[in-house]
């Protein structure tokens, strides 16, 4: 067993590192190799929000990281940095929790079009305003 | 599951505003200078099977490269937040860029008048691509060598896209940057939706 020993996080499942991880976990190595999302693609600015409290039973330390930054709704970007881990891992480990039922996603609006006349000019007042 | 929620704070309408320019032209102080937090930095790994490395331990067959995105927040108010999102300087890292492009509201483009030639290939990919830019030009060293007409001419661009001059450490100044630019966006908005 390689995990941090240190760690209370209990795992029940099948636990893909159960064999040797050597001395140094290679970034996608907490998504156990997998290195596309099963889902479609989460913006750098998707929200993601815990639809869980932190009792919730996750597959890894790394999935419970997430899972205790997105009490508050997190952009996408803002999560990867504060986990510190790269943003194409974290988008492998929010498509778990997604499939667990363990978060929520909010999508920015269509990239279709800009935002309409009264965003922007919400934005133009709210600079102002700094 | 005996622990779900639904009680969390309202999502905001989240906004990206990209900041591009070469090496060196200054991205993530401009970023620093409006964000309310300090620049974050989130990280992209890419792999590829490594090719003619010299690696000779024969262990590692792959080579990584960790590209990096250097992004600040402004709350414009509960329901709106800007995002605003410094572009990898380096032009092999154009994929990350259509990442980074879809569904922004608007492109900075830095230039650093040292250097003009590193802000073509951000002008042309904003321009092909359709997104709003405006041209900010960092002034270092308080000393402008040009004039913004010098530069507008230098760069070769529509009449239509803004061209400033700025100092991406004055707070102020950025966010005039940032102003001109969602007065851009706005112009073409209008435009585009006649009232």
């Amino acid at each position: 067993m390689s995990t941090d020993p240190t760690d209370p996080v209990v795992d029940e499942g099948p636990a893909w590192w159960d064999h040797e991880a050597g001395p140094v976990v290679r970034p996608y190595m907490v998504t156990g190799g997998r290195v596309r999302p099963k889902t479609t693609d989460f913006d750098l600015i998707t929200y993601v929000v815990a639809t869980a409290s932190l009792a919730a039973d996750t597959p890894s330390p790394e999935h419970q990281s997430i899972l205790a930054f997105t009490q508050e709704p997190r952009a996408l970007a803002e999560l990867a940095s504060r986990v510190d881990l790269p943003l194409g891992v974290v988008r492998v480990l929010l498509c778990d929790l997604l499939q667990d039922g363990l978060i929520a996603r909010y999508d920015p609006p269509s990239t279709d079009h800009l935002p309409n006349v009264d965003t922007l000019q919400a934005v133009i007042h709210g600079l102002r305003a700094l | 599951m005996d622990s779900v929620r639904s009680d969390h704070a309202p999502v905001p309408q989240a906004l990206k505003i990209l900041v591009a320019g070469g090496f060196g032209a200054g991205k993530t102080t401009l970023v620093g200078a409006v964000s309310e937090i300090s620049p974050l930095r989130t990280e992209e790994v890419l792999t590829t099977a490594g090719v003619g490395t010299d690696d000779t331990t024969g262990v590692s067959t792959k080579t990584t490269t960790t590209v990096a995105m250097d992004f600040g927040r402004i709350t414009i108010n509960p329901h709106l937040v800007l995002y605003l999102f410094g572009t990898p300087g380096q032009n092999r890292f154009w994929f990350l860029w259509d990442e980074l492009a879809t569904g922004a509201l608007g492109a900075v483009v830095l230039a650093d008048t040292r250097r003009l030639a590193d802000s073509f290939a951000a002008i042309d990919y904003f321009e092909q691509r359709g997104t709003p830019f405006v041209i900010a030009v960092n002034c270092f060293d308080s000393e402008q060598r040009y004039t913004v007409e010098q530069v507008r001419e230098a760069l070769d661009v529509d009449g239509h896209v803004p061209v400033l001059l700025c100092d991406a450490r004055d707070r102020i100044s950025v966010k005039n940057v940032l102003i001109t630019l969602v007065e851009h966006v706005l112009t073409m908005v209008k435009a585009a939706v006649p009232a």
